[in-house]
């Protein structure tokens, strides 16, 4: 897709004069590098695309983007951008959003963007824990997490981003970590493509508080062991040669087997394109740590109505109907009578 | 009971004015039967005013006190302001309905009863010991004893109705000897039936009705109807309209003043909801409106609209203002328009959802976290919703501020006739978007600083996503003024607050002053705001024809005050604050202007009376 268009910007024209405040080291570095690197690539204008944020360290991303732009309210992005989204149509809205802000504070919002199905591109930084109030536990930290609100350890069930996401009907929901600017600009390219609501987990170091969460998976020595790329229409497979593959057992399980084991044919074939969630959300379930092998890519891209859309449509429809809106009709549609 | 020589001339008796009451159980279409009649005589052409009273359980328990639902309705040959203080007419269609409101009626009063309804089991579920019928426990009222059940059921039976389903339309029977005992036509009505329901269901209740009218007319319960004739009211066209509906179209109207698409973001809640079902019906005028997850998501998608550059609107009740109380110190410190709606209700907490109370003006004033200031309009009547709807819209686009709006229980469900404005004389309240830069940076290349503000208004200029060159952000991160760039320093921290709080102060300027009603040279004045207007009104009336003076500042702006205000009040030697709640505008105008204001208070989910005003000024004079 990106063949076919020009680039109208460079990616400097996405970078804003503010000076960035990220820790050194921090994760979110390279998720904005690789935002805007990929949005010359989009053919769109930085006049016409909005970043509205919530609160927390990934939501300052805002204001170093040369785009307008809203650092909002704990939690209240994904509402504030609902407004914008429905508002203006013709704009592209990002959501970036942190794990407690949008899955604690904010939970509600998110779902029900995701139900509406609001065209915005939502990214949500996952770095299983608060950094900006200095190293609480957020509801993505494992169980047992031992931090300066739980000195005994967490007692919390972590939510899994992916499963809410597609609880929440999520049309678009897709994973993408950190370190891979190559593949987070993938992902996002096609989060960005889709109509609707599209959902992006990125797993996201914070080096001060809690520093290489996600190592066991995304460093470099583990990846190929232990990162499953989802590709739509291919069978799932990973690992040196891929030699280890998704099968799903006659109790419905998805099981990672190796390919010699259970043969080719056996490998379960990834279609982001169904309809039914079930399957995207068995692969979201897949990993139930941060330790063993775990899917990443595009889990479910669906198309359905895009609410801006519809609210516009429904007003070209009333205004078909009843043309267009006349004070002097509103003023006597309950009936009138005359005082001479 | 007349003897046949006088019934033999049953012309209408012509009175200047009567209140009526409907009281009956929630299932019985109380509403329904206050809301005809107030349309048939406002078509009739008589002043009016309604004040529909009802309980917050949608079903209460049929037959018990807390299931009742009243509607009055006042209507008069000349100019009125308010509901009436007790009703005239009673008609209750249950003992519930008597044990409700046969307190409200006035001595001697017509009390019209549905004797169907008062089986032993009726009145056991509505607390009777006795059949209040039965002794002389109604002596002080002309009692009227009708089985309205019997009646429909027989006038209804012919077309096969089952006396079930009959039941259902007695209330249309009670519409209909109401409607012939104030000499009302019958057409309005039997149109509206016609239209509103189909087959079995329209011709029973059009059987009910014309049975009701038929029985006032050919028996001889009744001496003689009554006629109010048409009001002496200013020439022009009118409609009746509640408050809520005059403020919904009056949103419409402000955002086709202002040339923007309205955008409301709302969460249900009695008693604001109609506002958000009637805006649903004007997409054709491009309102957008979305029903959020929740009072939050409904003021944020307000303000996100605002800053896409459009009118954007949130409306509630008192629970909803503390949840939208984060998004307006958002809204306060981004210094974007946005048009917050409060239909106040009895509080705290879920309080009174169906009753009326004022007692939000604190945290209007106050609810917000830091200091935050905004303008605060207080609609007055229901038709002056309509105005005080642009007006809080005019003030939010020029300013780019969020105001808040306040309305009432009372005024959202009361009615009254208002005389239609003509569209093209309402205000041009359209404001520019910036399209220019309009900074120069260091090295003389022109930039966009949206923090650099209007030197007369301190509005910050309003650019929209869309606009080539002005791209920019903003947060709820103290900004530098000017650059908008964060700043948390000392000095510019002081510098914003003092700004946004200038802001404010300064729209003193550019709103009506306060004018004085009635008597300026008198010991007392009263000072009101929002619906205890009409109640005002009425008393101020009544005690300058009883030879009393007696002055009246009403308050169409909370935030900031009319600039002559302190002037005004000083002078009188007695402030009543007439308010409901337990004085909170009283307390702000003592701290203000350091005058000895003195509350008239009243927290039970009423409006005043006019008589309770009355006696406050005479006692205020002894």
């Amino acid at each position: 897709m990106s063949d076919t268009i020009v680039p109208l910007t460079t990616k400097k024209d996405w970078m804003s004069d503010q000076e960035v405040r990220w820790c050194p080291g921090c994760g979110d570095y390279g998720i904005m590098q690789a935002v805007q690197q990929l949005m010359p690539d989009l053919g769109i204008a930085p006049e016409n695309t909005v970043f509205i944020s919530g609160i927390g360290c990934s939501s300052r991303f805002p204001y170093y983007m040369n785009t307008y732009g809203m650092h909002s309210i704990h939690g209240r992005a994904p509402a504030i951008a609902t407004g914008v989204a429905v508002a203006r149509p013709d704009l592209d809205v990002w959501v970036i959003t942190g794990d407690g802000d949008s899955l604690s504070i904010g939970g509600n919002h998110l779902i029900h963007a995701l139900r509406r199905n609001v065209n915005l591109t939502i990214l949500l930084f996952n770095n299983r824990i608060y950094g900006l109030t200095k190293g609480q536990y957020s509801p993505t930290s494992e169980t047992g997490k031992v931090t300066k609100s739980t000195p005994m350890g967490s007692i919390d069930h972590p939510f899994n981003p992916l499963s809410v996401a597609l609880g929440a009907e999520a049309s678009f929901v897709a994973r993408t970590h950190d370190l891979d600017r190559k593949h987070m600009m993938e992902v996002f390219r096609q989060a960005h493509a889709h109509k609707g609501a599209s959902f992006v987990e990125i797993f996201q170091n914070c080096n001060v508080f809690n520093d290489s969460a996600f190592d066991d998976i995304t460093s470099r020595n583990a990846r190929e062991e232990m990162m499953i790329d989802l590709k739509h229409g291919q069978p799932i497979r990973f690992g040196a040669d891929g030699h280890k593959g998704v099968v799903m057992g006659s109790d419905g399980q998805l099981r990672i087997m190796e390919v010699a084991d259970v043969g080719e044919d056996a490998l379960l074939v990834h279609d982001a394109h169904r309809e039914d969630p079930g399957l995207a959300f068995a692969l979201a379930r897949l990993s139930h740590d941060d330790h063993s092998a775990t899917p990443f890519g595009v889990f479910r891209d669906v198309q359905r109505g895009d609410y801006g859309s519809m609210v516009g449509a429904q007003l070209a429809q009333a205004s078909e109907k009843k043309g267009p809106g006349d004070l002097h009709a509103l003023l006597r549609s309950n009936g009138t009578w005359s005082v001479d | 009971m007349t003897d046949t020589e006088e019934r033999q001339d049953r012309q209408p008796e012509q009175i200047s004015h009567v209140v009526v009451r409907f009281a009956g159980d929630s299932g019985d279409g109380m509403q329904l039967t206050g809301d005809r009649f107030t349309s048939v005589s406002a078509l009739f052409g008589n002043d009016l005013s309604t004040f529909p009273d009802y309980p917050a359980e949608i079903r209460a328990p049929a037959g018990t006190v807390n299931g009742v639902s009243s509607f009055q309705v006042h209507i008069s040959d000349h100019d009125i302001t308010t509901p009436g203080d007790a009703p005239n007419v009673l008609v209750v269609m249950n003992p519930a309905a008597l044990k409700a409101d046969l307190h409200r009626l006035e001595q001697g009063g017509l009390l019209i009863i549905n004797t169907d309804a008062f089986e032993e089991r009726d009145l056991h579920k509505a607390g009777y010991d006795h059949n209040p019928l039965h002794d002389d426990f109604l002596s002080q009222y002309r009692v009227v004893e009708i089985p309205m059940t019997t009646l429909t059921q027989r006038a209804t039976e012919p077309l096969g109705v089952k006396p079930r389903d009959a039941e259902r339309s007695k209330n249309l029977f009670a519409l209909g000897l109401v409607s012939w005992l104030y000499s009302r036509p019958t057409e309005p009505t039997i149109a509206w039936i016609e239209n509103k329901f189909k087959d079995l269901v329209k011709e029973s209740n059009l059987a009910a009705f014309r049975a009701g009218f038929a029985f006032g007319e050919t028996t001889e319960l009744f001496d003689h109807p009554y006629e109010v004739k048409p009001a002496q009211l200013p020439a022009g066209e009118y409609t009746n309209i509640t408050g809520n509906v005059a403020l919904a179209w009056g949103l419409v109207a402000a955002g086709q003043l202002a040339k923007l698409p309205v955008f409301l973001g709302s969460y249900p809640i009695t008693p604001a909801s109609d506002i958000l079902h009637e805006l649903s019906k004007h997409k054709h005028f491009g309102v957008r409106t979305v029903q959020a997850e929740d009072e939050i998501a409904a003021a944020g998608m307000a303000l996100g609209s605002a800053f896409a550059g459009h009118l954007g609107v949130t409306t509630t009740s008192g629970p909803g203002v503390a949840l939208k109380s984060e998004t307006m110190s958002l809204a306060v410190s981004l210094e974007l328009p946005l048009i917050l709606v409060d239909i106040q209700r009895g509080g705290p907490s879920t309080g009174l959802p169906t009753k009326t109370e004022a007692a939000d003006l604190n945290i209007a004033m106050f609810g917000r976290h830091g200091e935050a200031p905004l303008p605060i309009v207080a609609a007055y009547s229901p038709a002056n919703c309509f105005d005080a709807a642009i007006e809080a819209a005019r003030i939010a686009l020029k300013y780019r501020t969020p105001v808040i709006l306040l309305s009432d229980g009372y005024l959202a469900n009361g009615s009254e006739p208002w005389k239609l404005p003509v569209p093209e004389d309402l205000p041009d309240i359209s404001v520019s978007f910036q399209t220019e830069m309009n900074h120069t940076d260091a090295e003389g290349n022109p930039e966009y600083w949206p923090y650099l503000r209007d030197p007369d208004t301190l509005a910050r200029p309003w650019a929209i996503p869309g606009t080539p060159g002005l791209m920019h952000r903003v947060g709820g991160i103290e900004k530098q003024d000017g650059s908008g760039n964060i700043d948390y320093s000392p000095a510019n921290h002081s510098k914003m607050v003092h700004l946004r709080a200038d802001k404010i102060a300064g729209i003193a300027a550019d709103i009506p002053p306060a004018t004085i009603t009635g008597d300026a040279d008198a010991d007392v004045v009263l000072l009101g705001w929002g619906s205890t207007w009409a109640a005002i009104d009425a008393a101020v009336q009544r005690t300058r024809r009883a030879g009393t003076k007696v002055a009246w500042i009403h308050l169409t702006h909370l935030n900031p005050w009319p600039p002559n205000l302190g002037d005004l009040l000083r002078p009188f030697k007695r402030i009543l604050v007439p308010e409901l709640n337990m004085g909170q505008l009283c307390r702000l105008v003592r701290a203000e202007y350091l005058v000895d204001a003195t509350p008239i208070t009243k927290v039970q989910g009423l409006p005043f009376t006019s008589a309770e005003l009355e006696a406050a000024i005479q006692e205020a004079l002894s």
